[in-house]
């Protein structure tokens, strides 16, 4: 079980790159992204959990109980926005895309070969 | 490649990936035995230097308030890159103003009106959710919340007016300018109490505000600062992502009609 | 702590949010001159710190929190020459670009700049900090940035295509470097270079491994470097040209540094005794990636696609060079970099004057139409040879030094490598030269069309007679620099110092962790470049020249029994490059596990 939480974090890696490469549609493919993006959550917050500890904050609770690392808390925090505005940029992209080619498959884009 | 080619050639090549990745993971301790001293370190002196009660926040605005500046203005840039990609074109600029007259004419053009329950429930919910983003970026220094949790919550109100009502509506109380100004003003002023460390402390983004008492919202110093910069840049940001968005997919529904 | 450390970074960012509260106020005029004031600015500090780093590194732990007993609470800026120089450079290339663009785009006033001082504050963080995670969220800023600069014209489908590979297969890099700082940061519990450097100690095992294969990969789809390389020519072929000048001439390069950086400050202790297989591994993804590269370039007639292969090739030359894994390769791969960066620029500026001029950069639709641009035409023939690596460049001076390493080391073999890169790519932009601006070979040439559906659209208003002197200066001015450095004196030496400054682990980890004062260790007397080095890049730049002439003439061959094999591989090469983001992502879990597998069983074989 000690485990069992990073193969959910290759899992999700995985899984979201069979998504982009079987995608048909560019909505579908981004979303995929976000899901290749929520393993690195899961895999810096096994990292840094503590068993028996509490959350890093101390407001009413003694400075010096067993508490869990903040620092991964505080870089997922990051990553969280990080995805959300890249995502957003994605579907920008991908908004225009619709509006101009008309298309939301990937398998229907010819223009870049070669 | 054909489909059926690269699905084999992936499904190969991710095993060998998955392989890879597992033989890494297995070097990582147990979950549940961190054992690093980065985390322990903070959580002891946090509170004694800082006068915070939430590591987290002290973490993210002051320990590497660097990392957070950088991240904020990875959210500066997104929303300046939605703008520009979703910028109106010049033949959109044309139809505006005539599709702005026609919007209230044409009954198809509508989108349907949202039901009295709807209505109510929402627009209930815009003050209660104004007040309670603006605790959450307050406390940030004392409970979990800052910046960017309360900024996201405050930008969902006027989603919720847009909910409620319709596009015209939404846009009547966002005004485009104020919030472009806002979004810049939140961004600029992490910058700014950066500079000040700089100034006044010597180093950039040095903590030189007085600090306060732990336990109370007054503490932390510079950290509740650029915890109410950053929630204003947050909110503004995802307006102007909203604003955005719902035009171009407003754009798309009349173009769609013609 | 220096008071300048910061400002590379606070600057153009500030400049940018200025800019983009003020958007609707301002001019586009006044956002010009503000956004080159900045750039100026930040390239002089950047020249300082440059300056003041060849004595001692400078370190800036930002709040003020130095390290305690070893650890490190806060983030930390670590100058040393390589960094400075790199962050110099870009504000260099920026500049251009800015310099370039003041003639350019007609809407969206000021949110341009914005973006584009956004780019510049990323990378300048990129190439300067001392943490890891620092360093991913600089990487995603740039990402960031680039992505919707990339993206600008957003009127034609091929636009959005072309930024969507971009940003979705970078986006999965960046992931994987995150991944890979993640399981740095389960061992050693640390976020500073620096410091996981210390804690990471004995033999590599799995995680190391696995951790350095996920963060080299992740940098490595940035650097465009085989098989993660699919997207640069897609980008390059519709982003507008001031940005395709910062993508091929520092953004790929910067992917590089970063990989060298991390391995130098935090691998290399681990990977001591298993240098050889690492060294490799690199030499042979460098040699299929400057191969490939080179042909793909050859057989494109989309101008800026041709150009953007060309950059491939030479990254695969540079990953040559980082892989021989010695301070004095390393000190040609900086060179280099400088040398490709400037005249690729050029060149690109030169596309971007065909394209304002003609309204297309398609080189058989373009034949002998700019015949009349006389001055152009020598900036486009002496790019060309810069890229050739002929003498007087500095692109040779790089190649030599790169070349002098590889030869002790046994491995001379790597020269045949630069003269097949070289012949090829100069050659392809030599012929360009010869068919857009002198008008020869025949009109249709036996030459398959690569990505013909792009339609270049303008991107600037009115086509003058005259070429505008801002489109024109920028490219004269880098090629100038380019020669200027091949030939001042010294520049390997300063090279060479600023790189065994960089390979030395221990003392980087004690300036960073204890603030230590140990001296700076000066590079031997560099020796002019040998008689043989200098025959081969003549005899280069002359096998380039005599493949465009051949490809122009009717001599070259049409299709019979003996190129049909070859037009057959050539074709199939082509075929894989097809545009599907499907493919794309493919192939870069294939490189993944490909560089994992591989460097696994190199190095658990003995």
């Amino acid at each position: 079980m000690s485990f069992f939480p990073y193969v959910v974090a290759a899992w999700l890696f995985v899984i979201g790159l069979y998504g982009m490469v079987t995608s048909r549609n560019f909505v579908h493919l981004v979303i995929c992204l976000a899901v290749l993006q929520s393993s690195t959550y899961v895999l810096l917050l096994s990292i840094g959990y503590r068993v028996g500890g509490t959350a890093p904050i101390f407001a009413g609770v003694p400075v010096g109980t067993p508490a869990v690392d903040p620092v991964v808390q505080a870089l997922m925090l990051t990553d969280i926005v990080v995805e959300a505005t890249v995502v957003a940029l994605l579907l920008a992209l991908v908004l225009q895309l619709q509006k101009h080619a008309d298309t939301l498959d990937p398998d229907k884009l010819k223009a870049l070969e070669g | 490649m054909k489909r059926r080619g690269r699905m084999i050639f992936f499904l190969l090549s991710a095993a060998a990936f998955a392989g890879v990745y597992l033989w890494g993971l297995r070097g990582l301790p147990a979950v549940g035995h961190y054992r690093g001293p980065y985390g322990d370190v903070l959580n002891r002196v946090a509170t004694y230097e800082r006068h915070v009660t939430d590591i987290v926040t002290a973490v993210n605005f002051d320990y590497r308030g660097f990392d957070t500046l950088g991240e904020e203005f990875i959210l500066f840039m997104s929303v300046i890159g939605g703008s520009v990609l979703l910028r109106r074109q010049r033949e959109e600029e044309k139809s505006e103003h005539r599709d702005d007259n026609l919007a209230d004419e044409s009954p198809e053009r509508q989108a349907p009106e949202p039901s009295d329950a709807t209505r109510v429930l929402t627009l209930a919910l815009v003050g209660p959710l104004v007040v309670f983003g603006l605790y959450i970026v307050a406390h940030g220094q004392l409970t979990p919340g800052g910046g960017f949790q309360g900024g996201v919550i405050l930008a969902t109100a006027p989603l919720l007016v847009y909910l409620a009502g319709d596009l015209k509506k939404f846009k009547q109380i966002t005004s485009h300018t104020l919030v472009e100004v806002g979004e810049a003003v939140g961004a600029g002023g992490y910058l700014a109490i950066g500079l000040a460390g700089l100034i006044l402390g010597g180093s950039y983004l040095r903590n030189v505000a007085a600090l306060g008492t732990t336990g109370t919202i007054n503490s932390g110093g510079t950290i509740a600062l650029i915890s109410l910069a950053t929630g204003l840049e947050v909110a503004a940001g995802f307006v102007l992502l909203l604003y955005a968005f719902l035009e171009q997919t407003l754009e798309i529904q009349l173009r769609g009609e013609k | 702590m220096s008071l300048l450390a910061a400002l590379p970074v606070v600057i153009p960012l500030s400049i940018a949010a200025i800019l983009a509260a003020l958007n609707k106020f301002i001019s586009r005029r006044c956002s010009e001159i503000l956004s080159i004031l900045a750039t100026i600015a930040t390239g002089c500090i950047c020249g300082e710190l440059l300056l003041q780093s060849r004595m001692q590194p400078v370190i800036n732990w930002f709040g003020g929190w130095t390290p305690r007993a070893g650890v490190a609470l806060g983030i930390s800026f670590v100058i040393d020459p390589i960094g400075a120089g790199a962050a110099a450079f870009t504000s260099l290339l920026v500049l251009a670009a800015l310099v370039f663009s003041l003639h350019y785009f007609e809407t969206v006033g000021t949110l341009f700049h914005v973006l584009m001082l956004g780019f510049l504050g990323a990378m300048c963080g990129f190439a300067l900090t001392g943490d890891l995670f620092n360093l991913f969220v600089f990487f995603e800023l740039m990402s960031a940035s680039g992505f919707a600069l990339c993206g600008y014209k957003v009127e034609e489908p091929e636009s959005m295509q072309g930024a969507l590979n971009f940003a979705i297969t970078n986006t999965v890099g960046a992931f994987l470097v995150l991944s890979g700082i993640g399981l740095l940061y389960g061992r050693t519990g640390a976020l500073n270079m620096a410091q996981i450097g210390r804690t990471l100690g004995g033999s590599p095992d799995g995680l190391v491994i696995t951790a350095f294969v996920f963060i080299m990969a992740g940098f490595f789809i940035k650097a465009a470097v085989i098989p993660f390389h699919f997207w640069l020519a897609d980008a390059h072929a519709v982003a507008p040209t001031p940005v395709c000048v910062l993508f091929s001439g520092i953004m790929v390069e910067l992917g590089l540094y970063a990989v060298a950086r991390i391995y130098w400050v935090i691998f290399d202790g681990p990977f001591t005794t298993h240098r050889w297989a690492l060294r490799e591994l690199l030499l042979a993804v460098g040699t299929i990636t400057a191969v490939a590269g080179a042909v793909m370039c050859f057989a494109q007639r989309h101008i800026k696609r041709l150009l953007a292969f060309s950059t491939i090739s030479h990254v695969g030359l540079l990953t040559i060079g980082f892989g021989l894994l010695k301070a004095g390769a390393l000190a040609g791969v900086a060179l280099y970099v400088m040398g490709h960066g400037m005249v690729k620029a050029a060149l690109f500026l030169v596309a971007g004057i065909l394209l304002h001029r003609y309204g297309g950069v398609d080189e058989l639709e373009l034949h002998g139409r700019a015949r009349e641009l006389r001055a152009t035409s020598i900036i486009f023939l002496l790019g060309g040879l810069g890229l050739a690596a002929m003498p007087g460049f500095a692109t040779f001076v790089g190649e030599s030094a790169i070349m002098d390493t590889a030869r002790s080391m046994g491995q001379g073999w790597l020269r045949a490598i630069f003269f097949f890169s070289a012949a090829l790519t100069a050659g392809a932009v030599l012929r360009v030269w010869g068919r857009v601006f002198r008008g020869m070979g025949k009109g249709k040439q036996a030459q398959a069309a690569g990505a013909k559906n792009i339609r270049e659209e303008r991107e600037t208003k009115g086509a003058g007679h005259n070429i505008p002197a801002v489109m024109f200066a920028p490219a004269a001015t880098l090629v100038l620099l380019a020669i200027a450095i091949g030939l001042a004196p010294g520049v390997q030496r300063a090279a060479r110092t600023a790189t065994l400054l960089m390979q030395d682990r221990t003392a980087y980890q004690a300036r960073v962790l204890e603030n230590a004062w140990i001296p700076v260790v000066s590079a031997g007397q560099e020796h002019a470049p040998m008689g043989t080095e200098l025959a081969w890049s003549f005899a280069a730049t002359a096998a380039a020249l005599g493949l465009a002439w051949l490809s122009l003439s009717r001599y070259w061959p049409g299709k019979n029994a003996l190129t049909r094999p070859l037009a057959g591989a050539v074709y199939r090469l082509r075929a894989i490059h097809s545009g599907h983001i499907g493919d794309y992502v493919a192939f870069l879990t294939f490189g993944v596990a490909a560089y994992g597998v591989l460097l696994a069983f190199l190095i658990e074989l003995r």
